[in-house]
């Protein structure tokens, strides 16, 4: 990992919460669902659990529970708390 | 009589608004612990204090310019029509994600109620939440609501009548946003009151502009004569998204959000551990979401439902038997003979008794269903699942149906409503029906103990890993076909754990067996009567010999004396060439030259042909075509003679895999909502088949 990479909410670790900073995608339609179910810059989120094979994952916000894959969490940049 | 006021419930997925909605009507629609079970719009007409309401059950969004598939019906219901009230259901422990489309709800400027429902657990959790501080400041009455056990559901009749009578009030409520937001808001609510003067209230163009720099499709569609306007909206966006590094969509979302934060803040108080009441499902996660133990016990659990579908079901399936045998019996004794009394013992009785027979199976399967998306479980095994069904392209959800597919696989299209984007669900759609269903077990079961004796047994295992394959292969070959690329992503909400209410399986049950019964005979009785009519049509065929007089000849004989094989081998001479020149004989021999590449006859071909009633049928066209018992040691023989061995295994390949039933094609039809699709169905599992089929026989006829 390179000092200029973002962290993201991928590399969150259990018990670890973070800030969300931005959505780094250009699809539209995703990113509104994202901020429809609290996904926006400001919200407070933490890792929950891991799937079995490690993917997806679960994470806590706003009192639920969203699971989401890796390769769309990599998309969220995150700031630790 | 005046027309109803038109009262609209509307909330997330999963907040309750159908348990509401049946408490509040007296109806019984479906109730899932699962997001999104509302899939259509369902409305009840009531009548409270003199005031006659049409109360409508909005499937559950989580935005209003939402434009994700399985939110569309949702958010183009509030997008098209303009209900009298809307009736906002919150779920009371999710506020601060639930308020965000309580924000947008605002906006829109209806009359609204605001209803904190599944009170009684957030109570539990030990907070507090001061209703009259929230009503003021959404401007709209709060009732607190327990939908489950009807309480606060009076109250809230008489709230709903009390606001669809009282004067409109242009509401006062307004969500600020970022002073740069408010700026661009302000210059396109201008552009917007010129292009449209006197015709927008400050209240519907301040909605438009704000939906317009969100790029809701459904606005910006509405508004694409006016270049202007959108040049301007591209430049305010641009403007934003310079000074920000953040698009308006966004921005406004994160307002709205933080408007709910400011809110919660002063009206929610925690007065004990407010983790309290989501302690259990803390506990039962970490026992099935456990990195270990999560997919054994996944396994477990759907062997469990797997075996219990049919081993409990056997029992009334016999029963159902037994009474279909008692009717096919007495019909037999009381009808005078002739057509009438063949249509209906040999066409109606057996298709539509032979499938019936299913209906405990269904119900059985139907409740395990209800049990596990009712817990909350089912949200969990497709999170448990995706990592490996992703490698196909498919949704962990579509577990579920291939499951249910090894059963029947018309429970198992059925099943695939829990896959909430519509284009994973007609993916899972098209290959639940390759899941090796009990219905085919009987040909393999012929097959396999016809020539492969000493291992059949693990012939049947090898179909059942045969046609898991062939679905998989499907899921990523029809992944390449059908246009458009949703279902790729994994976002979904895991609902805390919760108990069914015997209530709510009870009618999934009687949903499921209703639906069963009254849709699938309607189309089994059709087949069946279409496909007796081929058998037995046209009555006047030329004999090539004078059977009736041969056989009048040989009973004749005195009693003891007459050649019984003889008059077997005429019987069965007779028939045969009854069912060769049948329109069902006469048509599989003209197709028959389609299914030579493989080593099929056109006897072959008539049974696969029948097969498309049911595949059950594979082995009774068999019977009757050899004129021998079903599953005789005669017909094993028979087949044997008749066939290769690697005709054989392309014959049982070409049966797993080659058009779904007619009962599985009409709930395809059905279910996908077009026609299309279910013929798609059939000529993709036919052409699949053929080919398979192909290779099996030339390797086959390589290796032996």
């Amino acid at each position: 990992m390179t000092t200029r990479d973002k962290l993201t909410l991928a590399d969150l670790k259990p018990d670890q919460h973070a800030e969300i900073v931005k959505i780094a995608s250009d699809d539209g339609v995703f990113k509104r669902r994202l901020t429809s179910l609290g996904i926006v810059p400001g919200t407070t989120i933490s890792l929950d659990r891991s799937a079995p094979l490690g993917d997806p994952r679960i994470y806590n916000l706003l009192g639920t529970s969203l699971g989401l894959r890796n390769a769309e969490a990599r998309d969220i940049q995150v700031s630790l708390k | 009589m005046t027309s109803p006021v038109v009262v609209a419930l509307v909330g997330n997925p999963n907040a309750g608004s159908t348990t509401l909605f049946n408490a509040l009507t007296g109806a019984k629609e479906a109730v899932a612990n699962y997001a999104r079970v509302t899939t259509e719009i369902v409305s009840r007409d009531i009548t409270h204090r003199g005031v006659s309401l049409r109360i409508v059950d909005v499937p559950g969004i989580y935005s209003v310019s939402s434009q994700s598939l399985e939110e569309q019906a949702g958010g183009t219901y509030l997008h098209e029509t303009e209900p009298d009230l809307i009736v906002n259901v919150l779920d009371a422990g999710r506020l601060d994600r639930g308020l965000f489309l309580t924000t947008q709800l605002i906006e829109l400027g209806l009359k609204r109620v605001t209803v904190l429902n599944m009170i009684d657990e957030v109570r539990r959790g030990g907070v507090r939440i001061d209703t009259g501080m929230l009503a003021s400041a959404l401007d709209s009455p709060v009732v607190e609501t327990c939908g489950l056990k009807k309480a606060g559901v009076p109250e809230l009749l008489d709230v709903i009548v009390d606001a669809v009578q009282s004067p409109a009030t242009s509401s006062l409520t307004r969500l600020h946003y970022d002073a740069h937001l408010e700026d661009g808001i302000g210059r396109i609510v201008e552009h917007l009151n010129q292009l449209h003067p006197h015709e927008l209230t400050p209240m519907r163009s301040r909605w438009l502009a704000i939906k317009l720099l969100e790029g809701d499709e459904r606005v910006v569609r509405a508004e694409s004569d006016h270049g202007p306007l959108l040049t301007l909206i591209q430049g305010e966006s641009a403007a934003l998204a310079h000074e920000h590094d953040e698009d308006p969509a966004t921005m406004l979302a994160a307002g709205r959000f933080a408007f709910a934060h400011g809110l919660l803040r002063e009206v929610r108080q925690r007065v004990g551990d407010p983790t309290a009441g989501f302690k259990l499902t803390g506990i039962l996660d970490d026992v099935f979401l456990n990195r270990t133990l999560g997919l054994p016990l996944l396994l477990g659990i759907l062997w469990v439902m797997f075996e219990s579908t049919f081993s409990l079901g056997a029992v009334p399936t016999d029963w159902i038997s037994a009474l279909v045998d008692m009717v096919t019996e007495y019909a037999t004794a009381a009808l005078p003979e002739g057509m009438f009394k063949d249509l209906l013992i040999n066409g109606v009785l057996a298709g539509v008794g032979g499938t019936i027979v299913f209906l405990p199976n269904i119900v059985i399967l139907f409740f395990f269903m209800a049990v596990l998306s009712g817990t909350g479980y089912l949200a969990r095994a497709s999170f448990l699942m995706d990592r490996l069904m992703h490698h196909f392209g498919l949704h962990g959800t579509t577990l579920i149906p291939m499951v249910a597919g090894f059963g029947c696989n018309v429970p198992a299209v059925m099943a695939t409503r829990i896959i909430t984007n519509q284009r994973a669900r007609l993916i899972a759609m098209l290959i639940a029906p390759f899941m090796n269903c009990s219905a085919r077990l009987p040909v393999f079961i012929l097959f396999a103990g016809a020539f492969f004796a000493d291992i059949a047994g693990t012939v049947v295992f090898a179909m059942y890993m045969a046609s898991i394959a062939a679905a998989m292969v499907s899921a990523v070959l029809l992944n390449r076909i059908i246009p458009g690329s949703g279902g790729d992503a994994f976002v979904m909400e895991l609902p805390p754990y919760r108990l069914p209410t015997l209530h709510s399986i009870l009618h999934h049950m009687w949903d499921s067996a209703q639906g069963f019964v009254v849709k699938v005979t309607g189309v089994i009785l059709v087949g069946s009567v279409v496909i007796w009519f081929l058998q037995e049509f046209p009555r006047d065929i030329a004999y090539s010999q004078d059977f009736e007089t041969a056989i009048a000849q040989v009973e004749a004989q005195p009693e003891g004396t007459g050649d019984q094989d003889a008059l077997r081998t005429l019987k069965a001479a007779q028939a045969q060439e009854k069912l060769e020149k049948s329109y069902l004989g006469s048509f599989a021999i003209t197709v028959a030259p389609v299914f030579e590449p493989l080593g099929f006859t056109w006897r072959d071909t008539a049974a696969i042909l029948t097969g498309f009633v049911a595949k059950e049928v594979v082995v009774a066209t068999y019977a009757v075509i050899y004129a021998q018992e079903e599953e005789s040691e005669g017909l094993t023989e028979l087949l044997s003679q008749q066939m290769t061995a690697s005709t054989a295994v392309a014959f049982m390949i070409f049966t797993l895999l080659y058009a779904p039933c007619l009962s599985t094609i009409a709930i395809i039809g059905r279910e996908s909502g077009s026609w299309g699709w279910a013929g798609f169905s059939v000529g993709y599992s036919m052409a699949f088949a053929w080919i398979l089929a192909l290779a099996a026989s030339r390797i086959g006829n390589y290796l032996m």
